[in-house]
């Protein structure tokens, strides 16, 4: 069964498509993106994002990383396996911050990879917009608003109307599921 | 370096920029492609050869002695492992600091990085002899209920370059999903859809692009002190140690100093090579060139100064064998390495004082490869010079690599051609969604009618 996904409508430049990001967003609009090549400085405020969790993630997974590593050490050289080696401590944690640091460093990096597709829903390789034959070229040149369909302000004439009034050319229903 | 200067020369725009890289990898085949792949993998055959043999035979099949038992195995792992070194610093350092020219090398610097990891590794891998129980080195419960030993800088190693490998493969993937989606919107058929499984659904949405530059921030910012790190560590090998020559807490910075000195001196061979072969002179830039060669001379003159204040230090000590051991590497029975290592590191960056030499291609051609060179035999004086040399008189022995030793190294650069080609052919090798990015036409003020509109 066939629905609307929404409409797209490609813009000039990235100036044209910060200016029309503006406008979306004062008008209301909450279920859109913008879509361009290469980030572009200045976006998320002109389409009233709120800043990335990713940090969070990043932050909590390297807690657990560092705690993780402590631990293993430290539970092998004092409960599983207690070997004095070179007359040292067996918990001789300065000799273990090497490792702690690599499990650090590991899980933090596992988290901003998995919190950044996590919090993007990729990998996703079906969507509506990929039936546009104009969307290919935004990696390429090209710079797209989408609304959505299921946005409380959408209806399909007048954001039509909308997107045209803001300079958005090409503009094109888009549907799919 | 002002931001006005433009990185991005020959008048290309996004779409020529798209085109020309996409190019390179949708053109078919060339037969020099086939030619180079060819010799690459034979080389590399010849490394999997003699690892073979030495499987079969042996660690007597090497030319490790008493007192040397450390010998090319650890000289070629740090070698490969320093290499690998550029990649990150250029993408990740740089990448804080700003630096908007690493757009146009940070691509093929991080594979070169990861390609050089993935040859160093292989050393430490095959240099235990009883490759079937290499298993030991990973702390995972066994039967024998044994552990490793979390002391010992050989673990921390394992552990450092691990995740060294690791991080820098999920930071170049990550880096590449934006480029393989433009791969993936200009194919077709079956190489749309391989190309689209590794895009992952790449949409070039700004609410996915927000969160994928957060994580590429993140990444950088645990990259910066992991690359940091990561010789630190394997410097500790030697300075934990007490061998005359090893035992200095100059080790990690100079090793690191010595690992982005040699990454660049490596990764400006590719790229002079690429440039050439791929006509990218106005993607990598003269300009480029000129600052890689600025920070050869700024690391190559910290090894210098490393070489001198180890001296320095070896005498200040008032060590009899401290200072034995310096005096023998110069002038001892490897004073040929010695020196080798000495013209190639300290005298040959000195040349890019100069603003002519910094932007001549054959200069910098040839002062790449003395730099890699100059690399190899500075691991190989610290390594064996040493050993060859400690406490006792009684104890000392002249080391000589074998056959074996040799193919094994010659072998793992055709393991890293083999890599490198495979990548310049399948994967664009400029990070062409940064680029686009750091061209002046992709700031919103660039276009005059631009009011910025209400914040």
């Amino acid at each position: 069964m066939s629905m609307t996904h929404g409409i797209l409508a490609r813009f000039a430049n990235p100036a044209d498509l910060l200016k029309a990001a503006e406008k979306i967003r004062d008008a209301g609009y909450e279920a859109f993106d913008c879509h361009s090549p290469f980030p572009i400085h200045g976006m998320d405020t002109a389409m009233g994002m709120k800043r990335s969790k990713v940090g969070y993630i990043v932050g909590g997974m390297t807690i657990v990383g560092a705690t993780i590593g402590m631990a293993l050490q430290g539970w092998a050289s004092t409960i599983a396996y207690p070997l004095i080696i070179s007359g040292k401590p067996l918990f001789s944690w300065q000799a273990f911050i090497i490792v702690t640091f690599a499990l650090f460093v590991l899980f933090g990096a596992f988290g901003a990879f998995f919190g950044m597709f996590h919090l993007n829903r990729l990998p996703r390789l079906h969507h509506p917009l990929f039936y546009s034959e104009q969307f290919k070229q935004v990696t390429r040149d090209a710079f797209f608003v989408s609304i959505e369909a299921h946005d409380p302000k959408f209806d399909e004439a007048s954001t039509r109307s909308f997107l045209e009034d803001l300079g958005g050319r090409n503009v094109e229903l888009v549907v799919g599921e | 370096m002002g931001g006005e200067e433009r990185l991005i020369t020959g008048g290309l725009d996004f779409g020529s920029l798209t085109d020309k890289v996409s190019g390179i990898v949708e053109q078919p085949t060339p037969k020099q492609w086939y030619l180079l792949f060819g010799l690459a993998i034979s080389l590399a055959l010849v490394m999997v050869g003699s690892i073979g043999w030495l499987f079969w035979e042996g660690t007597g099949t090497w030319g490790l002695n008493n007192p040397v038992g450390w010998g090319w195995a650890i000289v070629n792992f740090v070698f490969w492992v320093g290499i690998g070194h550029a990649g990150t610093l250029i993408s990740a350092i740089l990448f804080l600091l700003r630096q908007k020219w690493r757009t146009s090398i940070n691509r093929f610097a991080e594979a070169m990085t990861i390609f050089a990891v993935i040859c160093a590794l292989i050393f430490p891998g095959i240099h235990v002899g009883r490759v079937w129980i290499i298993y030991y080195m990973f702390p995972i419960p066994n039967q024998m209920e044994i552990w490793p030993n979390f002391r010992s800088p050989l673990l921390w190693d394992f552990f450092a370059v691990g995740t060294y490998f690791t991080v820098s493969t999920l930071f170049w993937f990550v880096g590449m999903i934006p480029d393989l989606a433009t791969l993936r919107d200009r194919a077709t058929g079956l190489r749309q859809k391989i190309l689209g499984f590794f895009a992952m659904g790449w949409r070039a949405g700004n609410r996915h692009w927000q969160n994928y530059e957060m994580a590429y921030l993140m990444l950088a910012g645990l990259a910066t002190p992991l690359v940091l790190s990561v010789h630190s560590v394997v410097s500790t090998d030697f300075a934990t140690s007490l061998v005359p020559g090893w035992h200095t807490t100059i080790f990690p910075p100079y090793f690191v100093a010595g690992a982005v000195f040699s990454g660049f001196g490596m990764v400006l061979t590719l790229a002079l090579i690429a440039r050439k072969i791929y006509k990218l002179d106005h993607i990598i830039t003269v300009n480029h060139l000129e600052k890689m060669n600025k920070i050869i001379l700024v690391t190559g003159s910290m090894v210098g100064y490393a070489y001198i204040m180890e001296f320095f230090i070896a005498w200040y000590s008032g060590n009899l064998y401290e200072s034995f051991a310096f005096i023998n590497r110069a002038f001892g029975p490897y004073s040929w390495a010695y020196w080798i290592m000495f013209t190639c590191n300290v005298i040959t960056p000195q040349i890019f004082w100069s603003r002519r030499a910094r932007r001549s291609i054959p200069v910098m051609f040839v002062a790449s490869i003395f730099v890699n060179i100059g690399m190899w035999f500075e691991r190989f004086v610290i390594t064996v010079t040493s050993l060859s040399r400690d406490f006792l008189p009684s104890a000392w022995d002249y080391y000589m690599p074998t056959i074996w030793d040799i193919l094994t190294f010659v072998g793992s650069f055709g393991l890293f051609f083999t890599l490198f080609l495979l990548f310049l052919r399948f994967l664009p090798m400029i990070a062409m969604s940064e680029v686009k990015g750091v061209m002046p036409e992709a700031d919103p003020h660039h276009y005059p009618e631009t009011t910025g509109g209400e914040k």
